[in-house]
């Protein structure tokens, strides 16, 4: 048989002291990542706990932070589903129902724990540089299996975009006179609701779920259709992410500011 | 282990050991073991690095897909019409015949080529090709080939894990292992000596059986779309073994190798560019492949742009636009605009696919080429015109071998693949290299499982080879000990603008003889080698070690260039520009002669079989082949022509 | 043609970055000037390469920290006075110079299910649309320069990961075989608990630096993630395996985990 041979040689990984060599700016995309998400966590718990400004009630206008708005101290007409009937007190979100899975949508979302991974936890900060943790299980431990749920969490989000989208057509059939009317806060909302689609349609369950799952497209035509344009918008998943926070917190300090007289929403149409 | 520079041998027993791991090495390997033998798989690079990756276009199969018309007799047709009737018609033929099944195989073993709307394997136009043959998979097709055929190896592998416990029980691959001497006893083969790239230490196969599948030389050659690899190991091999190479002055220049920047060319463009509606055209915008379709040609080229134009979409109703010429003359052709001064800004011409094809079609379609062209050259395929010229691309000449068991005259030494000749005759058609190293790699493993299974268990016993391993370890550390001596990469260089000026795609009498005269002088330098450094991975010990290889090969090409007064196929004389129905009869044989000679001898060419010369057209053979040969027909036909 | 200073690696683990003044031409790569370092300076610079043109995925290295091919990265890219820093793969052991051992990669491969056809079919009967093998196939563009593995920090700041965790390369590969519209196995199960995916926390440094643009993280190894809370971490799939419609589990290949003796 294989006469024996020399041991293999023991090598190991060259030895550089540094953490990494790249020249180049490798810091700065974390860096504006935790800067983009420490402010809309900061905006979004500020306005949530402030149970103020969030409707406007002489065009409809709803905060999406607010929707559906479930407690027996919301306006009348901002309550979708109707309202319990307790008082929340300080703190508790009006909005009780959709926010934590709105969260745990976007926690769970595969592009925003590449971010909060990346920048936040820094496993690893950027490539090719060595992160700081002594140890690393990535997902593996039941901590983190929650991950693994975010096709349900999608589901809920999906229902959740409808009823964000049926606040943003409410406000069209309250004109200043009554009837059709169009404002700035309409414009705003609806830039919001695409921009929300465009998040919830582009996840990585979605896509899964329309057609990714399949091993064979061949004889599946219509989900074959679905899964490519899921793909499409994929491709766009962390600008939709982005856009999303952003028109988000726009749409809720407009709200906020003609809600609280500090503005007057411009009307284009009635 | 410490390197140290005393020889210490690792000695492996096997049943069959393939040296090569590209397409033709790894099927002849899925062979053997298939048989039963232990195997090992030789690699000089990683495993799956092999040389095959870099083929693009597609691999030729007559599988009827796009044309329902195409069978074997087709392929066969036009792959003997394209080695110039040089090729060796059994192996042209078996060629043809198995083609489709391998192909099958390799999809059956997880290959995913490019479809038909059908659900087929979808097949591609090539140059010299009647119908559309080449199952391919954008332009990565020797990729996927390699891939499937290292992953067929790893589910042997698995499957041995499975029964005895250990993957490489019956299959295992050596990476990073050169062999540098064949062992013979008797004027037969027992096994192979060599070293390990990563220690420099020394390794001995003894194997009743070796299959060489080495691939090329083109690293010969200034210009090339080789990689370091291709330094004619096994054509060397086998000379020093005691086999012959027949038809070594046919070297392929791919007519489109980029020219441009410097540090690229030579790098290959694909055919595809040209099959899927490119064009080739001088620096005044002509097409100028109108002017130089030959004669033996005529009849299947298309004479006007508007009729090659339409050729892409009703092949049935026009004739081939003259891009699609074989390789050969396509290659001569730009060499000579070149010349007259029609090129283009760095010494090639336009190839030109943007005023073609959609932007988007072009990067579905040529992927790769897109790639290639924007990350190395700054050139967008889908905007400008490429600039390419010719490039030292393949070899068709070879050991020779039977064409059934791909056995050489050395009893258990093997050949497939580039290292094997006869199989293309004069020129290789784009895509039956492919099919060439499923065929004929695959007869090989057979082979050569078949001659181990022969030999009943007997084996030469290691004294009686050891004293030529010690010699040859003796001979490898030659250069390591030589103190001060010649640069192993200048001695390189210079047998690089020898080969790449004197035995070019345009050759002279006066020029081969010269070229003889430098390789003579270059052959003395090269015994005084000198690399500095240890055993450990030290590339310029490894090249010092390739050099005598190549340096007999680049011989063997210029002998039997200077000897063959003809122009045909991937040789052209220039002071011998007709093709001779007489030369037509002959391959060159070269052995060597003593320490670097080389012998130059005569061996006829086999005849084509009644029943396939009777494929081609009367006028047709009548321009290949002398009076005697010609069937009753075609001579009498000759007779009235000149009457 | 201007002279520019090459840092490069030099010699086993304990090695050490030697400078060299070197000539670089327009239009020359990193391996280029390599090359002029050997034939020029230093002939026994240890650098692994094949086709020189991005296609076999040898010349894999580090330059100013980036893993990259040699042969795909254009000197053009520099500034005319930026040192050049060039490394071999930091996850692998070093043989020399700019040459890693890379033969974890190739256990790994081992160690997944190969291609199971449905045994009654047989070669030529294969009918797949062009759209069924084009997600397998852009993972098959993979040249295995194992870059991805390289640059992955499961792996590349956990040596002790590397028995539980393919890489990326693999993991791909496990996706490549569970999109081929003809195998029939199910390597979902062994996914997660053989070959790591949990480890994987799709940071995407793999995509970033693949030289074939292959969307690792998005194409394979979230489908593959997805496919796995299928399998195994879906309520309703637990509920059907309760009531007897349970997938049939691909087991890890015996005997290739820890082969050598």
């Amino acid at each position: 048989m294989t006469p024996p041979e020399g041991a293999p040689p023991a090598r190991a990984r060259i030895r550089i002291p540094e953490r990494t060599l790249r020249t180049d700016r490798w810091w700065l995309g974390p860096l504006f990542t935790t800067l983009g998400l420490a402010t809309f966590v900061v905006y979004a718990t500020l306005r949530v706990f402030q149970q103020d400004h969030y409707w406007v009630q002489e065009h409809h206008y709803l905060t999406p932070f607010y929707s559906p708005c479930l407690a027996a101290q919301c306006a009348p007409d901002a309550a979708l589903l109707g309202r319990l009937p307790v008082e929340f007190p300080p703190l508790v979100p009006y909005a009780l129902l959709s926010l934590p899975f709105l969260l745990l949508f976007r926690l769970t979302c595969y592009y925003y724990r590449k971010a909060y991974y990346r920048s936040i936890w820094q496993a690893p900060t950027a490539c090719a540089v060595r992160e700081p943790h002594r140890s690393y299980t990535g997902e593996t431990r039941p901590l983190m299996l929650p991950q693994n749920g975010h096709r349900y969490f999608f589901y809920v989000a999906f229902v959740i975009t409808l009823i964000n989208t049926w606040d943003m057509f409410v406000p069209f059939l309250h004109g200043t006179n009554g009837g059709f009317g169009v404002g700035l806060g309409n414009v705003i909302m609806l830039l919001n609701v695409l921009m929300l689609w465009g998040y919830t349609l582009s996840c990585h369950s979605c896509r899964h779920i329309m057609g990714g799952r399949l091993r064979a497209f061949g004889r599946h035509p219509v989900r074959y259709r679905l899964w490519t344009g899921v793909s499409r918008l994929n491709d766009r998943h962390m600008h939709f992410g982005w856009a999303s926070i952003a028109t988000l917190i726009a749409t809720d300090a407009y709200i906020a500011l003609v809600s609280s007289g500090v503005i007057t929403d411009p009307r284009f149409f009635n | 282990m410490a390197p140290s520079r005393a020889p210490d041998f690792t000695r492996h027993t096997y049943d069959v050991v393939v040296i090569g791991a590209g397409g033709a090495g790894l099927r002849a390997a899925i062979a053997a073991r298939e048989q039963g033998m232990r195997t090992a798989v030789i690699s000089k690079s990683l495993f799956g690095k092999a040389h095959t990756v870099m083929a693009e276009g597609g691999a030729a199969a007559a599988l009827g897909n796009a044309n329902p018309a195409d069978e074997w007799r087709v392929h066969f047709r036009d792959t003997v019409r394209g080695g110039k009737f040089l090729n060796d018609p059994r192996m042209a033929e078996l060629h043809a015949r198995e083609a489709p099944e391998r192909i099958l195989e390799l999809e059956y073993w997880g290959a995913l080529f490019d479809r038909t709307a059908d659900g087929r394997i979808s097949q591609r136009n090539f140059g010299g090709h009647e119908y559309p043959r080449l199952a391919h998979v954008g332009d990565r097709t020797g990729l996927e080939m390699i891939r499937t055929l290292q992953q067929r190896i790893v589910a042997l592998q698995q499957a041995d894990a499975a029964e005895l416990g250990d993957p490489d029980a019956r299959l295992r691959v050596f990476p990073e292992t050169a062999i540098t001497e064949l062992l013979v006893h008797e004027g037969a083969v027992t096994g192979a000596f060599g070293y390990r790239r990563e220690d420099g230490g020394f390794v001995v196969f003894e194997a009743p059986a070796v299959v060489l599948a080495t691939g090329g030389i083109g690293k010969m050659f200034r210009t090339t779309s080789n990689s370091w690899e291709y330094t004619g190991d096994g054509h060397a091999l086998a000379l020093r073994a005691g086999a012959s190479l027949i038809n070594m002055e046919f070297v392929q220049f791919h007519p489109t190798g980029m020219v441009w920047p410097p540090s690229v060319r030579g790098i290959l463009v694909t055919e595809s560019v040209r099959g899927d509606g490119g064009v080739l055209r001088n620096a005044d915008g002509k097409r100028f492949m109108f002017d130089y379709v030959p004669d033996v040609f005529r009849a299947q080229y298309a004479e006007t742009e508007a009729e090659a134009d339409g050729w892409y979409d009703d092949p049935a109703h026009h004739r081939r636009p003259p891009e699609l010429l074989p390789r050969d003359e396509v290659a001569r052709a730009i060499n000579s605009e070149v010349k007259a001064g029609r090129g283009s800004p760095h010494g090639g011409v336009f190839l030109d696919v943007s005023t073609r094809l959609p932007a988007e079609e072009i990067r579905r379609r040529l992927p790769s080429m897109h790639h290639q062209f924007k990350e190395l050259a700054d050139v967008d395929i889908t905007a400008e015109a490429m600039e390419v010229g010719p490039t030292c691309h393949y070899v068709m000449g070879g050991v020779r071998v039977d064409a059934e068991t791909a056995a050489t005259d050395v009893p258990g030494l093997f050949a497939a693949g580039e290292v094997a000749g006869g199989m293309h005759g004069s020129n290789r058609l784009g895509g039956n290299s492919l099919s060439d190293l499923l065929v004929f790699g695959r007869r090989a493993g057979l082979g050569a499982a078949e001659y181990t299974a022969g030999t009943g268990g007997r084996r030469i016993p290691y004294e009686a080879v050891e004293p030529k391993a010690r010699e040859a370890a003796e001979h490898a550390l030659a250069s390591l000990k030589q103190g001060t001596g010649e640069n192993p990469y200048t001695l390189h260089s210079d047998l690089q603008d020898t080969m790449n000026d004197l035995v070019g795609i345009i050759r002279r009498g006066p020029e081969l003889t010269e070229a003889l005269e430098r390789l003579s002088r270059l052959e003395e330098r090269s015994t005084g080698l000198s690399a500095p450094g240890d055993r450990v991975y030290n590339p310029g010990w490894h090249l010092a070690m390739s050099l005598p290889n190549m340096l007999v090969v680049s011989r063997a090409i210029a002998a039997a260039a200077l000897e063959r007064e003809e122009s045909r196929g991937g040789h052209t004389r220039n002071d011998f520009p007709e093709m001779s129905a007489r030369w037509r009869r002959l391959n060159l044989e070269v052995r060597v002669d003593g320490p670097g000679g080389v012998t130059v001898g005569r061996r006829p060419v086999p005849d084509i079989p009644p029943e396939l010369l009777a494929l081609f057209d009367p006028d047709e053979l009548a321009k290949y082949l002398t009076k005697e040969e010609l069937p009753e027909t075609a001579a009498d036909a000759d007779e009235e022509e000149r009457a | 043609m201007s002279e520019r200073v090459f840092r490069v690696w030099r010699g086993a683990d304990e090695g050490d970055l030697t400078e060299y003044r070197v000539e670089v031409n327009e239009g020359e790569v990193v391996l280029d000037v390599l090359h002029r370092l050997q034939a020029t300076q230093t002939p026994d610079l240890a650098v692994r390469w094949n086709c020189k043109a991005g296609k076999c995925g040898s010349c894999s290295v580090e330059i100013n920290g980036v893993p990259r091919l040699s042969c795909m990265t254009r000197m053009s890219v520099f500034a005319e006075d930026e040192v050049v820093t060039v490394t071999p793969m930091r996850t692998f052991p070093v043989i020399r110079d700019l040459v890693c051992d890379v033969s974890f990669n190739y256990d790994k491969a081992r160690e997944i299910p190969s291609f199971t056809p449905d045994p009654a079919t047989s070669p030529g009967d294969f009918r797949m649309a062009q759209v069924d093998v084009e997600r397998s196939q852009e993972f098959r563009k993979c040249i295995e320069c194992f870059l991805c593995n390289n640059v992955c920090h499961v792996i590349r700041d956990h040596e002790e990961n590397k028995e539980h965790f393919s890489g990326p390369r693999f993991l791909m590969r496990v996706a490549e075989l569970e999109m081929h519209p003809e195998d029939t196995a199910d390597r979902r199960a062994i996914a997660q608990d053989e070959f790591g995916l949990g480890y994987c926390n799709i940071t995407k440094c793999c995509t970033e630096v693949c030289p074939e643009g292959i969307r690792i993280t998005d194409n394979a190894l979230i489908p593959m993630k997805e496919r796995v809370a299928d399998r195994k971490y879906d309520p309703l799939v637990w509920l059907g395996s309760k009531i007897g419609v349970r997938p049939k589990d691909t087991p890890i290949v015996p005997n290739v985990r820890h082969p050598r003796e």
